[in-house]
This record gives structure tokens, sequence and C-alpha cells, in this order.
């Protein structure tokens, strides 16, 4: 016996009123693409419920693939099966067998076809009786079972239902617009970027590269990095900054304590631009508030100044270690922990501004022109296209070898 | 030349060596350098061990790459055993693991661990419930075996697992170096925290094989330095090695799809006609791994037959090639309480998916040629 479905259960996208079409449709199309690797499954949808039809694909493995993505609130697996006991009762041993974690559970039969010649309170004795017959260890706790399977006696057929797997939450992604993440390389940036997409958000992203400052391999580490990222949406897409120039120059013409602040000016004003260019109508970072020098409050402030696009700032009151159980849970923390420079970590200043002047730092900058470097950047800017169909793909270059 | 040794070592698959070779030459450089080149050299890596971890089908935890299934073993028992001590220093396992089991074991006990070595049938099964009876409060480390290495039962490891689960702290190892590749082990649903494979038992290079960890397991490394393998072995990355087992453990995957049917029913073959010669008794059960047939000629040195055999170009083994404490006695053998004439006198056939009835007849007509030629060496 084999689970045959996954049912998907949508939460807070019910609620949005005439909008809840639009979302549906996107939630679709997203498991649709995240399930593309999985030829025979086929995604259907129904009034307020959603569910792949497995035909022979590991329910595990399609599982999986699903809680990643964004707007479904709970999942489980489901078994189809003729109305008949004995199939009935091969289905729930099935169901329980599955879930190694399970010890106590509970049988929950629903008859909505009443010409099944067996009441759901007999029904309940007969399924739980046989998997305590043929299961050691587990136990029926009808008040607070680790599994509820749940059953139901429809005219097409019977559903067993396993537990309920909890789903990523949010809303789907294209749903709600598109920002501009800076990604650094770091272990918040990406962070920032999975809590973004969570509200539905489209990313794209930012990189500032600065060889032979950072290396070939801080850069691989970004595009890993996004290829994470692309899991939970569809494609990714990377403006790859060279930003050497500009960091070279801050850092022979202007004073030393503010090189940071006006670095991190540089960095917005040129997002901001990729941002305008693309369509993006916010900007993502990975600041916490007090984290380091450029995130307290005052060097937020003299940041910020250069651009009144709303800044997402998912971590800003999110203590490190809250940021660092997400990045292991995302799988980012082992790429961005790999020990390579990146362009926040050279020509730091000895002693930088933790607490810059917003007027200095504006008077300061004003004594160099960065105009024509910020836009020689941009036109050289590399685009990288991350696709989480393609991804996979991409990896085969050694596979002459496999 | 018949080859009938499968499963003191294997050929390696077509292929394998230019991979090895390949890799050498071309992704020479060390992965931790931090120039392009060790770049690639550590993707390369990256990209097997994502491959390893499909071929068994598990979604997450970590490979370790070592050298081999003693290796490994060694690093899932001592090393679980020294990080877990201040909980603990009960162990568990049977009395017929491989010598690299049963001596990391023993070589613990002068540390003072305690260890419970449970008991297995005639037909070399361990019962759970023995399992479950020996263990106790402190006890940190389950290790038993998926396939014997010299009689080829295969002992019940999911109904272990199901035992374990009601343990989280107890750490499930599983010594799966005869198992690969021949039979089926999902290594999530059975509950297995550390699994030690083999390169070479399945068609790789000598020196090459792997420990999985599953997530959250930690290990006392046998070997410190620079960090590799997640802190767990630390030493150079033996590139060329690892990209060849990744590829060995694909192909016998592949082969496994193919072929298992097939080599189920040469054993069965083999089974059958052994049982049918006077004066030969198959010591292995009829339920057991597809490829390994152990049988006695009580009365006959093994030795002696080995040769005989080898002389007509035909090569088996007696037990383990590495067990070697009394000579020629089976310890395994004596576990499922064979008596002394049969656990002195006992030879392994280990099949391959290669090895062709063809070859079984050969070699079955030869061994009743050279029984009937050699004087028994001892009374029955």
């Amino acid at each position: 016996m084999q689970f045959s479905h996954i049912l998907i259960r949508f939460g807070e996208m019910a609620l949005k009123g005439k909008n809840r079409k639009h979302f549906e449709r996107q939630l679709l199309e997203n498991v649709q693409y995240r399930l593309h690797g999985f030829k025979k499954a086929v995604v259907k949808k129904t009034r307020g419920r959603m569910y792949v039809l497995l035909n022979g694909e590991d329910p595990h493995q399609v599982m999986e693939a699903c809680q990643q993505v964004f707007g479904i609130y709970s999942l489980s697996f489901a078994i189809h099966i003729e109305n008949d006991v004995e199939q009935l009762k091969e289905a729930v041993l099935h169901a329980i067998s599955e879930d190694t974690e399970a010890k106590t559970f509970k049988i929950s039969a629903k008859r909505a076809d009443k010409s099944f010649p067996v009441p759901s309170d007999e029904l309940n004795p007969i399924l739980g009786g046989h998997i305590l017959r043929h299961l050691d260890g587990v136990r029926v706790d009808v008040h607070d079972p680790d599994v509820e399977l749940k059953v139901e006696i429809r005219h097409e057929g019977s559903y067993v239902t396993s537990k309920d797997y909890r789903g990523a939450g949010g809303l789907p992604i294209g749903s709600t617009g598109k920002s501009m993440i800076m990604l650094s390389g770091g272990i918040d940036s990406p962070v920032a970027g999975y809590l973004t997409m969570k509200r539905g958000v489209e990313i794209e992203a930012v990189h500032f590269h600065s060889p032979p400052y950072t290396s070939e391999r801080a850069k691989q580490k970004v595009l890993d990095l996004a290829e994470k990222l692309s899991v939970y949406g569809k494609r990714v897409k990377i403006h790859i900054v060279p930003f050497t120039e500009i960091q070279q120059k801050i850092y022979k013409e202007l004073p030393d304590s503010y090189g940071m602040t006006i670095m991190r000016r540089m960095m917005m004003r040129i997002t901001e631009r990729i941002a305008k260019e693309e369509g993006a109508l916010a900007i993502t970072t990975g600041e916490s508030l007090g984290q380091v020098a450029s995130q307290t409050m005052e060097s937020m402030n003299a940041i910020n100044e250069v651009t009144n696009y709303p800044v997402i700032r998912p971590l800003v009151t999110m203590d490190k270690l809250e940021i660092i159980d997400i990045a292991k849970k995302i799988n980012t923390y082992d790429i961005s922990i790999r020990p390579y420079e990146d362009c926040c970590t050279i020509f730091v200043p000895k002693e930088p501004k933790t607490k810059p002047d917003r007027n200095k730092t504006i008077s300061i900058e004003q004594t160099a022109d960065f105009s024509e470097d910020i836009t020689k950047a941009l036109h050289s800017r590399e685009v990288v296209h991350i696709d989480s169909k393609k991804s996979a793909k991409q990896k085969e270059d050694f596979s002459d070898l496999f | 030349m018949i080859y009938l040794d499968n499963s003191a070592t294997t050929r390696p698959f077509p292929g394998i060596l230019d991979t090895f070779r390949q890799t050498a030459d071309r992704y020479f450089a060390n992965p931790s350098s931090i120039h392009p080149l060790g770049g690639e050299a550590e993707r390369l890596l990256g990209a097997s061990r994502e491959r390893v971890l499909t071929a068994l089908g598990v979604r997450e935890g970590s490979i370790i790459f070592t050298s081999g299934g003693t290796e490994s073993n060694n690093l899932a028992i001592k090393g679980a055993a020294f990080m877990h001590q201040s909980r603990g220093n009960h162990l568990i396992t049977t009395k017929i693991e491989h010598p690299s089991v049963i001596e990391a074991f023993e070589s613990l006990e002068s540390f003072g661990f305690d260890v419970t070595y449970v008991d297995v049938d005639a037909r070399g099964h361990v019962n759970p419930e023995a399992i479950r009876e020996a263990i106790r409060e402190d006890t940190i480390l389950v290790s038993v075996m998926s396939v014997n290495n010299e009689i080829g039962s295969i002992q019940p490891l999911k109904e272990i697992g199901d035992v374990l689960r009601f343990y989280p702290k107890i750490y499930f190892h599983v010594d799966h170096v005869q198992g690969q590749g021949k039979i089926d082990l999902s290594l999530e649903k059975t509950g297995v925290d550390l699994c030690s494979i083999s390169g070479h038992k399945i068609h790789g290079l000598k020196g090459t094989g792997m420990l999985y960890k599953k997530k959250h397991v930690r290990l006392f490394p046998l070997n410190h330095g620079g960090g590799q393998e997640q802190g767990n072995r630390a030493g150079t990355e033996n590139l060329p090695g690892i990209v060849s087992f990744t590829k060995a453990l694909r192909m016998i995957e592949e082969e496994k799809m193919e072929k298992k049917t097939e080599l189920r029913g040469l054993r069965d073959y083999l089974y059958e006609s052994l049982e049918g010669i006077d004066g030969i008794i198959v010591n292995s059960p009829i339920h057991a791994a597809p490829h390994i047939i152990n049988f006695s000629m009580p009365g006959y040195k093994p030795e002696v037959v080995i040769h005989a055999l080898a002389k007509r170009d035909i090569y088996i083994s007696t037990k383990s090639a590495c067990a070697s404490k009394e000579p020629d006695k089976s310890a395994v053998l004596e576990a499922c309480g064979a008596k002394d004439e049969v656990s002195t006198s006992a030879l392994r056939v280990s099949l391959s998916y290669q090895s062709t009835k063809e070859e079984l007849d050969i070699f079955l007509s030869s061994l009743i040629e050279v029984k009937n030629s050699l004087v028994q060496t001892s009374e029955v």
C-alpha cells in the first residue's frame, strides 16, 4: 500500500476576500513549479483545497518539496481506497507505520456514504484494534494523540489521511510584488531574503563584488545562497556589481572613520537604481538593530537617508541566535560560514563611527563626486539567473566523472 | 577465471579507474586551498557528497568519507562511545559482527566501557527482543550489521530500529559493508544514526568508503587536524577515491535494480545444488543475502579445498578473510551453535551481479571432483 495523495491546506490566504482567486492561482503555479522534478505528480485545485496526485512518486520527497512552498498552512498524506473494511485496515496501518515518531494515535472515522455497512463509531475500534495488533509500541490516546488518522467514507471511495505536516506558512511568492535584496554572503541576508519571500514577495538580489580583494569563491558563495533561496521561489536574478573602484576611492579620498557609512550609502544608492530598472518597489536588507557598527540606530538613519524606497528589514528586532536557527533550517548557514572575505570585511576602518552624524556624513560625502563611478558600476554589472528548475542541471558539470 | 570471493573484495567496475585517474589529474588541488583550483576541487567534493546522499535515499544527514569499512566502523563505535561516555558507558553489539566491530568494542572494554555481546540463533539472526532486554539506563550505542559477512544472514534491522525508537538517546550503528547494493535498507525508516559502507565491496577501489551520520549525531573524531569532513575526520580529502566511490555506489544501485531477481535465482540454484551433494552442510539460512553462501565439508580442511579449486582457476574463500584467532574455526558459526566439525570446515562462496549459471555449474562439478579426489584429513 502507498500514499496516493498529498492534501494541501492554506490558512491566511483563505481570508483574503477578492484576492483569493489570484492567490490560489499563484499558489497552484508555485506548487507545480516546485514539483517539476516529479514528472508523474499532478497538482489539482478544488474549492478551498488543493491536492497532489502522486501517481507513484515518492510521497516523502514530494511532501518535503511542498513544505517549502509559501502559502501552505498544513499538509497530510492521504490514501484513496475502495469502501472496504479490509482495505481500510491496511490503509490505517500503513498511514501510521510511515510515521516513525508516533507513539499514540486516534482514529476519527466519518461516514458520508451511509450505504457503507459499518457505522463510524463501530469502525473506530475495528481499525484501531487492527493497528494495536500489528504494531508494537503504539497505543490509543483519544485526548492528545501524536497522530490523528482521519478516515472519510465517501461515495467515490474512502480516504485515510495521516497526521498534519506543517507547511511553510506565509503567502504565495509572486502575490505581493518584488523587492531587491542586498545579499552579502553572510548569515543574515539570506535569512532576510527568506522571510521577505515568506510574505509572498519575489526577490532579486544585488551583490557587491570587489576583486581581487574578494575572490571568485566569495561570489560563488552568493550564487550558492541564491540557489538555496530559489528553492522557495522560482527564479532569483542576481546583479553582481563591481565595487572595487568605489571602495578604493572612498578609502583614498574620504576620512577613514566615515568610510563604512559612506560605503553603505553607495550600496544603497546602487541598489535603489537597480530596483527602479527592474520594477522592484522595495529594498530588503539583513540588518539587525545594534548588531554591528553599521547597524546602530544612528548608522541606519544616516544610510537610509539616500533612498525613499521602503527598506524591508525582517531581522531588525531579532537576536543573532534566532537568525542562525532560521539559517540552519533553510540550509544557508553552512554556506554563509565559508570563510571568504566579502566586500564588507575589507577596508574596515580602524575606528568606524558607530554613531555617525547624518549631516556630517552628507557634507563629507560631497567632497568627492561618485556619480560617474556609480553609473559605471551599474553598467558593468553582471547578471546571473538562478532557476530552481535548472539549478539541478547546472550541477551536472562533473557528470562525466560520476 | 571464476571469481566467487566477492565478499572479500570485488573487481572495480569498468570506468572506475578512469574516474580515479581523471580526478587525480584534473582536480589535484587541495579542496581547502582558497584559490580557484581549490574551489573547483571543493565543489567536486560537495557534488560527490550530494550524490551519495541521493544514492542512499536520505534527505539530510552527513557523509563522512573514510578509507573503508574498518575505519567507518571504528569511527562510529569509538567516536560515539568517547563522545558520550559522560552519559553512560554501556554498549551493545552482537556475537557475529565483523572483527572491525568486535575488536573496536573489545578495545573500548579496556577503557572501562561495559559491552553486551548479544547471542544469535542457529541461523545467525539476532532477536530484537534480546536487544531490548540488553538495554540499560546507561546504554549509549547499539551496533548491528545488516548482512553477516560469513553466512549472509540478514538482521532484522527494522524491528531493532522499532525497539530503539523508544530510546532516542541510544545511537544505532549499522555495519552495512556486506549489504550495500545487495539488500534494501532505508536508513531513515529504520532509524539508523550511523551506517558504514565500503568502496571495494561494491566494485569501487580499496581505500575508499564512508560513514553516514544522521543530523545532530555527534562523534569524537579519531583523526584531529585540519577540520575536514565537518571536523569528523581530519586529513586532506582523497578526492579521486571519493569521486570513484560515488560512481561505484551509483553503479551498484543500478545493478541492483536491474539484476536483483537474477542474482537471487542464482543463489537459490547454488543453494539447492549444494544441499544435494552428499557430505556437504549448507550453513547459510535459506532466506538471506542474495550473494553469500556458506557451507561446510566436514572432514576436509578448508584451506586444502581452496587450493585445489584455485588450481582449476576457481576462487572461493574460507570464513572472513580478516578473522583468524583460531586457525580455520569460524566464530560466527560457533555463535550459531554449529558443531566443531562444521565450524572448522566452512567455505564461503560469494557472488556478484556478474556471476553466471555456467560459472556455478563449473564450480559445482569441480567441487565434487575435488571432494572425491581429496583424502579426508580428519574423522567425521
